[in-house]
């Protein structure tokens, strides 16, 4: 098993979900986060004084995905997240030791 | 306010020379020491119920621009934790104004009996009664009391425009010290030497239609010198501190431009054509100031931005302000439009430059835009330019009237605001402490939070 992290630029979010529901992904986890990469961030200006933010809001999603299925996770997201400019996000994949299913207890690649 | 010059020119009737200040005594012997004999007569009049009717209106406008406008506007440019402390300023020193008004300010200011600096003799409103009547430029009156409530509403604004400056670290008991001392000795005698017949102001013949010079100038130079006073916020100018809230920001503009259609048209006092030119006024300049702003961002490499607009509109609005009743609605969008403009280079260049801390750019917006207003309502009130003036109107004097006005106001409110601000300091202690300064003065002040 696989354990799937992506940043995303947030505006990609619902085709990314919708693409990866099509090939089989069950469920993610989704959160509002910020960070800083190659786009570093951006200016605001309030009457003349300038702020830089260096930190930019951004989407992570969290996806675990049995091994046949992690590949094709991290290529049809790389596809559909991407706008071709800098700031379009990274993907993680992690070895995953171990999934369970709360209400059933059950493990493994069926517990996904 | 004062639309004396012209139609006092040629004939300065007693009645005329009681402008604003003349409210009828129905008690003639009380009328009689300060008021001569027409004057007396004129105050039998009986007050239009149209008139009042307005200036009622025009009253709880301004009422609007302070709550919620001016509790908006600036609150929105504060940070999050200072949100509750700056509104309830406005607010808790508006109140305080409106009290002290009724005690002792309105006398001060137009009292029945005063020297060209301030005026006396009409303490707790002793002399105003349900009958009283105020007169207004022609020979209409309107009631006393909705006169005095009018006025009121200026004092309280005009306090509260100065905290712009000194939000987000200055202690709420300091403002409740400061704000009684600086009406006491700013604000009531420029309105007198501006506004009251006798005033010094007032007999030089300048024009402030509804207060460029006693409220706007004079805010934003107080504001300036107690922030000076005061020092600079924890961590200014290193520390980001953006607008918390532009949005709530719009929304207090959006309130002060219509609020201030009750300042500017009913500074006239009457419901009658020039309220009306007032009121044309009041929409276009500030359009025009709104836009040129906007404009000026580009020019300057910049985004055209929401607070741009929001600032352009605030000094469209001040620079309109003395001219309002003075000014044709062209000379209104040129005037407009050369405030904003100015404007924007004092909040946005001046004051980095010079490194002073004041906050909400009363300074930058109200002073400034009030001088560009007061000096160039000497300039568009001409007939040449569309302004009402007649054909006797002499511009070049009529700027160096209105030039001596911002100078006397400037001096006096700088010099009145330090020592308020230092007989504050001494009786409550100026500053919060770094430690509410940080965590916000919301908690630390008023034990609350704006946002839960």
């Amino acid at each position: 098993m696989k354990f799937i992290i992506a940043i995303i630029k947030p505006f990609k979010l619902d085709e990314v979900r919708e693409a990866l529901g099509a090939i089989g992904v069950a469920g993610m986890t989704v959160s509002e986060v910020k960070g800083f990469g190659r786009q570093k961030g951006q200016t605001e200006i309030y009457r003349g004084a300038e702020y830089s933010t260096n930190m930019l809001p951004k989407v992570k999603l969290e996806i675990a995905a049995t091994d046949a299925l992690a590949d094709q996770v991290v290529e049809t997201i790389q596809q559909t997240a991407s706008t071709e400019s800098i700031g379009d996000g990274k993907i993680f994949v992690l070895d995953l030791a171990s999934a369970t299913r709360i209400r059933t207890g059950e493990a493994g690649d069926t517990a996904l | 306010m004062i639309r004396k010059l012209l139609c006092g020119a040629g004939a300065l009737g007693a009645s005329m020379a009681a402008a604003t200040v003349a409210w009828a005594q129905e008690a003639a012997e009380t009328a009689a020491a300060a008021v001569p004999a027409e004057a007396a007569e004129a105050a039998a009049a009986v007050p239009n119920p149209g008139n009042n009717a307005w200036m009622m209106t025009a009253t709880v406008l301004v009422l609007m621009m302070i709550l919620p406008g001016l509790a908006l506007f600036y609150g929105g440019l504060t940070r999050s934790k200072n949100m509750l402390s700056t509104m309830t300023q406005i607010g808790a020193t508006a109140a305080l104004a409106m009290l002290i008004w009724v005690m002792w300010g309105y006398s001060t200011a137009f009292g029945p009996e005063g020297n060209s600096f301030f005026a006396w003799g009409n303490a707790f409103l002793s002399q105003v009664t349900h009958e009283t009547t105020a007169a207004t430029f022609s020979d209409e009156v309107i009631s006393e009391y909705v006169f005095v409530s009018f006025q009121m509403t200026f004092a309280a604004i005009t306090a509260a425009l100065v905290l712009g400056g000194t939000v987000e670290r200055i202690k709420f008991s300091a403002v409740m010290v400061f704000a009684a001392i600086w009406l006491t000795i700013v604000y009531f005698p420029i309105a007198h030497m501006v506004w009251a017949s006798g005033g010094l102001i007032f007999e030089w013949g300048a024009l402030d239609f509804a207060g460029g010079t006693v409220v706007h100038i004079n805010a934003g130079v107080s504001a300036l010198v107690a922030a000076l006073i005061l020092g600079k916020r924890r961590g200014y100018p290193t520390e980001p501190m953006p607008p918390h809230s532009l949005t709530l920001t719009m929304v207090g503009t959006g309130l002060l431009w219509v609020g201030w259609f009750g300042f500017n048209a009913g500074s006239e006092l009457e419901a009658d054509g020039v309220a009306g030119l007032a009121m044309i006024n009041t929409f276009v300049a500030t359009a025009s100031a709104a836009l040129v702003w906007m404009l000026t961002e580009r020019l300057m490499g910049h985004k055209g931005s929401a607070l741009g607009f929001c600032s352009g509109v605030i000094a469209g609005l001040v620079a309109i302000t003395p001219a309002a009743g003075n000014s044709g609605p062209f000379g209104a969008i040129v005037l407009g439009a050369v405030a904003s403009v100015v404007c924007y280079f004092a909040v946005a260049k001046l004051k980095p430059a010079l490194g002073y801390d004041e906050s909400l750019d009363a300074f930058g917006i109200h002073a400034v835009g009030g001088i560009i207003g007061a000096i160039g309502t000497g300039i568009v009130y001409s007939p040449a330019l569309g302004g009402p003036g007649g054909d006797d109107f002499v511009m070049g004097a009529q700027v160096v009237t209105q030039i001596q006005a911002v100078l006397v106001a400037i001096v006096w409110a700088a010099v009145g605001t330090a020592i308020a601000v230092f007989i504050a300091k001494l009786v409550t202690g100026l500053r919060v402490s770094p430690e509410v300064e940080v965590e916000g003065l919301d908690l630390g002040e008023h034990g609350e939070r704006a946002y839960n």
